[in-house]
């Protein structure tokens, strides 16, 4: 099965290599108009897509348009909240792509006009492209939970998109009396970074512990189960015992449904309650250029080919990363490096008129329970024959009587995966 | 194998155009390798360790033991492979590479091991204590340099190359094999417990300062 498989996507290396001769001599590489590519979003997905079509073919013109000239990761932004990190060893520049030969244009894609081939930029900027690739990350649903909108963000901040809203959540819980009570609410299923809220939990338990003892954590969440769950709930009984409390969606209706942020309540359908910080974590979307572009669909979420990331509404378009449905992929910045490089070799086969091979995705994500303590979840995944589906065909988490030992060095390779994945986007 | 073309354009502008075969199944294969383990195979630290300038046999070992685990598995499928007869495989431990090698056909970690060997390692900076990376030294001559020649730094014979690898990492592999989670050839096994029992633990980090001093 797996040779009809590969039949189906390459050729042998020799075929490739002609392939390759060929599209040298086309005449419009060599002769015809620049090919243009424009990548609207610099993130986990974005810098590797333009990274890796430059890297291929440097004939092509690559244009990288992202708002921020500083950009943050949100991947190890639980430990700033924490206080095991500081927030600037987070801040990346995009002159490593600069040099690459990307053309990167800070200002903000407004439109995408769909008939012209052209970007807008709220700077009055139209960039026209022969291929387009969106990964704008997600876009908080304000409104979603009663009473939370932008404002209420400031006083119950989501630091769900890192930067000020991280430093905010910080410093709320600097200024915390010891014996405060901490809420922390998660969303339903799919939002970006699935283990990211409980990995919070422990960063935040890990302060609260060291710092401010008779502290406690309460999650309420929306639903009955969550990423790496055994592996947490058995790092908070082994390092954090009696200061979290979980609550199960089931038993409150669905988690938080309105806040009072000038009171300082979270309520759920059924009980009111007082914190003292509270991290609220909205549901989310697609990021909004994707959806003014009419590139998701009625889940908010953005259709895609699972062998290309070409979406399913506009040809020449691609989605990748947390905007778009890409099957049995979490929303994880790794996943988003892996499809951008799919992505990338989609685009150039594309442009070049050469075949694209069968595509490999792989996604690799560690959650630091203490700074002693990682845990981890990892997968290769392929294309099923008939393409509607990326499944996992290996993989799976931290061994739960996993050592001590084990357990400190997930949190070195961490630290090592963190380097490597943001050297990977910015240099 | 890695295939670069490169065209020159004679137009009013000399103009140098490099094309990467996008069509290449080890481009699409070894790029989900490098944002963990870097650019070329050359991991940043601290620990995750380099790929560059590894033997061929010896990345087809290690990913090989990592998919197969037990050495029965392992070595049944090592000797029904032509292609692979020259790798001599041990059972290793991990902590999350037994879960990602599994995911890859024996042809696929082929493809893998060809591209990263053909790679040239590449040292990050580590700190190190001059006074014991001279007494590693001693201990790397008397133990060691037989099999990891030219101090550490080759890749010949198939072995590691110790030099300049993260610290952590040949710390927690020397561990590995010491509580024998992973398995090592016979003449390692008794140079390793002689040093044990003549120079001790603190041997190991006497060994990897000296092999984070030497500059491959």
């Amino acid at each position: 099965m797996h040779n009809l498989r590969r039949r189906h996507f390459l050729k042998t290396g020799g075929a490739s290599l002609l392939a390759c001769a060929a599209a040298i001599s086309t005449p419009n590489i060599v002769l015809g108009a620049v090919r243009k590519v424009v990548v609207v979003g610099g993130g986990a997905g974005g810098t590797i897509a333009a990274k890796y079509i430059k890297k291929s073919d440097s004939s092509i013109e690559v244009t990288l348009i992202e708002s921020n000239k500083t950009y943050n990761t949100c991947f190890m932004s639980n430990e700033v909240i924490g206080g095991n990190r500081e927030i600037k060893t987070l801040n990346h520049g995009y002159d490593g792509l600069k040099k690459r030969g990307v053309n990167v244009v800070h200002s903000t894609a407004s439109a995408i006009d769909i008939e012209k081939n052209t970007v807008l930029t709220t700077s009055g900027d139209r960039f026209e492209y022969d291929r387009l690739v969106v990964s704008p990350g997600i876009s908080i649903k304000m409104g979603d939970i009663d009473g939370y909108d932008s404002a209420a963000a400031q006083v119950m901040p989501h630091a769900w998109k890192a930067g000020a809203q991280t430093s905010l959540l910080r410093k709320q819980l600097l200024a915390m009396d010891d014996g405060g009570l901490v809420i922390l609410a998660p969303p339903a299923n799919p939002f970006r970074c699935p283990p990211g809220p409980y990995e919070r939990v422990c960063q935040i338990a890990h302060y609260l512990k060291h710092n401010k003892p008779k502290s406690k954590i309460l999650v309420i969440d929306a639903k009955d189960k969550f990423s790496k769950q055994e592996l947490f709930m058995q790092g908070w009984e082994a390092r954090y015992k009696g200061m979290i409390d979980w609550v199960p969606g089931t038993e409150t209706g669905g988690g938080v449904t309105s806040v009072d942020s000038a009171g300082m309540v979270v309520s759920t359908d059924f009980d009111d309650f007082s914190a003292d910080v509270a991290n609220i974590i909205p549901p989310q979307q697609a990021g909004d250029i994707a959806r003014l572009a009419g590139l998701s669909d009625r889940t908010g979420w953005c259709p895609v080919h699972l062998g290309t990331f070409e979406s399913k509404i506009h040809k020449g378009i691609y989605v990748i990363g947390d905007a778009s449905l890409a099957n049995a992929m979490p929303k994880s910045a790794y996943a988003a490096n892996s499809q951008a490089k799919v992505c990338a070799t989609a685009v150039i086969a594309s442009l070049n008129e050469t075949e694209m091979p069968e595509p490999s995705y792989v996604n690799t994500c560690y959650s630091l329970v203490a700074p002693d303590y990682g845990i981890s979840i990892a997968a290769v995944y392929r294309l099923s024959e008939d393409q509607s589906e990326i499944k996992s065909v290996s993989g799976g988490l931290t061994a739960s009587n996993a050592s001590p030992d084990t357990l400190r060095r997930e949190v070195q390779y961490a630290y090592s995966w963190y380097d490597n994945i943001v050297a990977d986007m910015f240099s | 194998m890695r295939i670069l073309v490169r065209i020159i354009l004679f137009s009013s502008i000399s103009l140098t155009v490099f094309i990467v075969n996008a069509n290449n199944r080890t481009a699409m294969l070894t790029d989900t390798c490098v944002a963990c383990h870097g650019e070329n195979g050359n991991s940043l630290g601290p620990a995750i360790p380099s790929l560059g300038g590894m033997s061929r046999n010896y990345l087809l070992g290690a990913m090989l033991a990592f998919k197969y685990e037990e050495s029965d598995q392992l070595n049944a499928a090592i000797e029904s492979d032509q292609d692979l007869e020259d790798v001599e495989a041990f059972t290793r431990n991990s902590t999350i590479m037994a879960r990602i090698a599994k995911g890859y056909t024996d042809d696929e970690i082929k493809i893998i091991a060809d591209h990263f060997s053909a790679q040239e390692l590449f040292v990050g900076q580590q700190e190190v204590s001059l006074t014991k990376a001279k007494s590693g030294k001693k201990l790397h001559e008397k133990y060691c340099a037989n099999c990891h020649e030219e101090g550490g730094t080759s890749s010949e014979g198939d072995t590691g190359v110790l030099a300049g690898q993260w610290r952590p990492y040949f710390l927690w592999t020397m561990t590995d094999y010491l509580e024998g989670s992973r398995e090592m050839p016979k003449k390692m096994k008794v140079k390793l417990e002689k040093m044990m029992k003549v120079s001790g633990i603190e041997s190991l980090d006497l060994l990897a300062n000296y092999y984070v001093s030497v500059i491959p």
